[in-house]
């Protein structure tokens, strides 16, 4: 067994800085990632990172701007705190020798995005997050904090008191994809899940193979509510034959979009007469699949979207990266030619429930960055408001679990005593099927924390073993990839409520599939096979949690939007959806959303743009 | 104007959605019985195969894979084709499939290329493509090679900012010194240079073109100061280090990043020979 006071699972911005901050606190710490940190998909995100750092702009403003954008169902203490600590961890990073872009007099450079009302998008080219993972990651290595790296780790040690609000988490159980070897890793002060997005619930993402949502996934089944898993963020400016990111960026620098009409639709259509290309994502997103969808794509699938005209220099300057990439994945010089785009999935807004100091309800147990959901993006995220997340709260919660206190949380975990509880309305049965227990968190109640994690690495030592095991099956790929195309079929943009409840029964079907499921690589060496069909369980109890939360709010909020309900509902819907595992059976159930801050209450307001 | 869309002004019948999907659906039919017609399109993808632990692949071997051809395909495609629907055990590592996170760097048809840039029609022979893990490394499996060394060789130029005085709030940098840098900060360690240096294959203590190129990236960043300067230019001129470099440009054709990693070592091997200067 492996021992350390704080264990970080996963090695994106989130975790890496949570370690950073653990470790400043005086704290053993040790980051457990399925990948080498550099492979991490923060490296992916191109556009800015947002902070109020000049003359003019203001944290309150920051906090205004995402309230609205997150059509009020951000919580004002957690958008608050982000605001407030963003300038000094961007500042941070700068001192930490990050090479963001600069202006004439050397100050690190602006710029405007979408939804915000100060250019507050600080940026590196279009390559922000390549310099942001490995600047932090350059600090963890002079610190000289320990990486177990390609370490998959497959469940939490929980103990399995009824109430998961009494539970605690007393470390995790690790596989070592490279040699095999199943271990248990004992945590003395704090678990911190940091294990990113869940893209590959769809088939059409921005997000990398690895973004699985397994931290979510593990979360859930330890008893921890998933919230607002239905607040799905489809980025208007997506390659069409992969899903690549097109940055914001392009938009923020005056990139236009237009229809096969040779019409900017943005204006000419009305669909945000203010604002143009620069409204909110979901916004666009809409604005271009309705476009499409009376007639006027590009081979029915895609708009257009023009940089030509910025210039070499500039587009060189500042969005050089996007050249590269619609040369390499779609043989588009974006010099000479407009680049196709369409929407695709691209970032979980919803994740696991945790209050401003990155706890959940289970003692010892917390979460940052796009896996958790303390709740600041609320229905809609506004473009460069993850990466602050990634370090403010990852440091919060890195700090928290070492030792330093922060006083009480104005945001409540776990689920109340009496909650407001919903009964989906479908046919489908949902939750676990048949003798599923072996993924079901549990250990002994009350027991000395080695033994809990020594009975969790028992019982994943089971699982994987009757997985090698059987010797014919379903694979899991099939398995996936028919999870994939019902969600993208049905829970995309456009949601309505009869393709919400076949894909609930798509969703049991694949899970009675996966009673069947083996692993048909028998090797202990390198089992991409076996980590995958784990991965998969964990993309099933994702994909049925987003799908219930879709179903249940029938309203139209940020990016959700339903065929059925063309509107705002303020009066039913100021409140978060909550999905809990209870016993294997999902339970959905409601917690108010707080819209009282410290600078103010944020009266709802029609979102205009 | 308010936030909602015009889609729902459109009241028509059947979803817009569904009718534009049924469509695609129908032109991606017409495309494929067109294509059966015309003989069977596939890519022959040969792979390299082995596994210290299953005994009939403990000897390495090729397996051949017949992909079915599709426009714009990467070899990263055609690799993931062949695992999901021929053989799940076929292993490889990747994860963003676009060109960041430095995983799927492999010797395709004899270079260094990342899998997912590399688009399979724009290979020489784009009929056969074969797939090796990167030369001159251990393999753990099939096309996984051990990278332990290569990250050593990075940690060992001591790769983070440390200036001479903590900073105190934000510092100014120049455009000009940040565009000095610019290219040298876009390594995402793939270890393809690593792999396609012949210098690096008999020398296994030489710093190699990416460490190099790392100390680079530290060297000429302004806000670092004088005396940490120095200190890095020791780092790399020790005996494994810039000057064990013969300018054969390899590492340069393979870096997916175009980073000028030739360049920047001759530049650094100036400034070793400047600074020494100093001192005679
Ligand atoms: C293409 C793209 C562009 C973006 N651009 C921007 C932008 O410009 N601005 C902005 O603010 N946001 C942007 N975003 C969003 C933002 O980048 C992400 O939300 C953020 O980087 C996620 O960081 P993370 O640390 O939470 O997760 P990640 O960086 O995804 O890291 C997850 C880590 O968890 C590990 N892990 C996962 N599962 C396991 C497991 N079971 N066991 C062990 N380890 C595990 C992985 O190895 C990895 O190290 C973008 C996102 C994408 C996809
Ligand atoms: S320098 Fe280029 S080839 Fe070498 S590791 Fe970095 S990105 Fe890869
Ligand atoms: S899959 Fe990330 S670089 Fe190719």
């Amino acid at each position: 067994m492996y021992e350390h006071d704080v264990l970080v699972v996963g090695a994106g911005g989130a975790g890496l800085r949570a370690a950073i901050a653990a470790h400043e606190e005086g704290a053993d710490v040790a980051l457990v990632t399925k990948l080498h940190p550099v492979r991490s998909h923060t490296g992916a995100a191109e556009g800015g990172i947002n902070a109020a750092l000049r003359n003019g702009d203001s944290w309150q403003d920051h906090a205004y701007d995402t309230m609205k954008g997150s059509d009020y169902l951000g919580d004002a203490p957690a958008v608050e705190t982000l605001a407030q600590d963003a300038p000094e961890n961007v500042i941070q990073l700068e001192n930490w020798g990050m090479p963001f872009s600069r202006e004439d007099d050397g100050r690190v450079s602006q710029r405007p995005f979408g939804g915000l009302s100060f250019p507050r998008t600080t940026y590196a080219g279009a390559e922000t997050g390549h310099h942001l993972l490995h600047t932090l990651y350059e600090q963890v290595v002079k610190r000289g904090i320990e990486v177990y790296d390609e370490w998959y780790v497959t469940n939490l040690a929980v103990t399995d008191e009824d109430d998961p609000n009494e539970r605690s988490c007393h470390g995790i159980v690790g596989y070592d994809v490279q040699t095999g070897e199943l271990a248990g890793f004992h945590a003395n002060d704090g678990v911190i899940l940091a294990t990113g997005g869940m893209g590959q619930v769809f088939d059409h993402t921005t997000n990398a193979v690895a973004n699985t949502g397994d931290g979510v996934a593990m979360a859930y089944r330890a008893g921890v509510p998933m919230e607002d898993m239905e607040f799905i963020q489809f980025h208007p400016t997506t390659l069409p034959s992969t899903g690549v990111l097109i940055s914001e960026g392009v938009r923020g620098e005056g990139g236009i979009l237009y229809n096969t009409e040779g019409e900017r639709f943005m204006f000419e259509y009305g669909y945000a007469t203010n604002d143009g290309e620069l409204a909110s994502r979901d916004v666009v997103a809409r604005a271009e699949l309705t476009e499409v969808n009376e007639g006027r794509g590009f081979e029915d699938e895609y708009v257009m979207l023009d940089m030509r005209h910025l210039g070499e220099e500039r587009i060189l300057d500042r969005l050089e990266n996007i050249l590269h990439l619609a040369e390499d994945f779609e043989g588009v010089d974006g010099l000479e030619e407009p680049m196709p785009v369409k929407p695709g999935h691209h970032y979980a807004m919803g994740g696991i429930e945790t209050n401003e100091h990155g706890q959940t309800c289970i003692d010892g147990l917390y979460a940052v960055g796009e896996c958790a959901c303390v709740s600041v993006h609320g229905g809609n995220r506004l473009g460069g408001n993850a990466l602050p997340e990634l370090i403010v709260f990852g440091k919060r919660a890195g700090s928290h679990a070492a030792g330093r206190d922060f006083g009480e949380p104005k945001i409540q975990t776990g689920k109340p005593a009496n909650p407001e509880l919903e009964d989906i309305d479908t046919t489908a049965s949902l939750g676990t099927v048949g003798d599923d227990e072996a993924a079901a968190d549990g250990g002994l109640a009350a027991a000395d924390p080695e033994t809990v994690v020594n009975a969790a690495v028992e019982r994943e030592d089971d699982r994987i073993t009757r997985l090698l095991e059987k010797d014919e099956g379903t694979q899991h790929a099939e398995i996936r990839s028919d999870i994939q195309k019902t969600m993208t079929a049905n829970v995309n943009v456009f949601r309505e409520e009869d393709a919400l409840e076949e894909t609930l029964h798509d969703i049991r079907d694949a899970r009675e599939r996966y009673e069947d499921v083996y692993v048909a690589d028998k090797s202990r060496t390198f089992n991409t096979d076996l980590q995958h069909t784990l991965e998969t369980r964990n993309i099933l109890d994702i994909a049925e949690a987003l799908t219930m939360g879709a179903l249940a709010r029938d309203e139209f909020r940020g990016a959700h939007w339903r065929k059925e309900h063309q509107e705002r509902k303020d009066d039913e819907w100021l409140k978060h959806t909550m999905v809990s595992w209870n016993d294997g059976e999902p339970e959905l159930w409601y917690r108010p959303v707080i819209l009282d801050g410290e600078n103010k209450t944020y009266e709802p307001k029609e979102r205009s743009y | 104007m308010s936030t909602q869309s015009p889609d729902t002004q459109t009241e028509s019948e059947t979803d817009p959605q569904a009718e534009r999907l049924e469509r695609k659906e129908e032109r991606a039919e017409e495309a494929a019985s067109s294509a059966t017609e015309t003989a069977e399109d596939t890519v022959e993808l040969k792979v390299f195969r082995y596994d210290p632990e299953i005994a009939d692949k403990q000897e390495p071997r090729f397996d051949t894979f017949h992909v079915p051809r599709k426009q714009g395909m990467t070899v990263l495609d055609a690799l993931m084709h062949a695992r999901d629907h021929f053989d799940s055990s076929l292993t490889f590592r990747h994860s963003c499939r676009q060109a960041v996170c430095g995983s799927d760097a492999l010797f395709i048809n004899g270079s260094q290329r990342l899998g997912c840039q590399t688009q399979i029609q724009d290979l020489n022979n784009s009929d056969t493509v074969r797939v090796e893990p990167l030369p001159h490394a251990d393999v753990v499996k099939d096309l996984v090679v051990e990278m332990e060394h290569f990250y050593d060789q990075m940690e060992s130029v001591e790769p983070y900012f440390s200036p001479n005085e903590e900073p105190e709030g934000e510092q100014l940098q120049s455009r000009e010194n940040r565009e000095k840098i610019k290219m040298s900060t876009r390594c995402i360690w793939c270890g393809a240079c690593m792999s396609s240096c012949n210098i690096a294959a008999g020398d296994n203590e030489y710093l190699g073109p990416a460490a190099i190129n790392k100390a680079y990236r530290f060297y000429f960043d302004d806000r670092e100061g004088d005396d940490r300067q120095q200190e890095r230019l020791e780092i790399i001129e020790q005996e494994h280090g810039v000057w064990r470099c013969q300018t054969q440009f390899s590492c340069t054709t393979v870096c997916p990043k175009d980073i000028p990693l030739t360049e920047h070592i001759q530049e650094l091997k100036r400034e070793a020979v400047k600074s020494n200067l100093k001192f005679w």
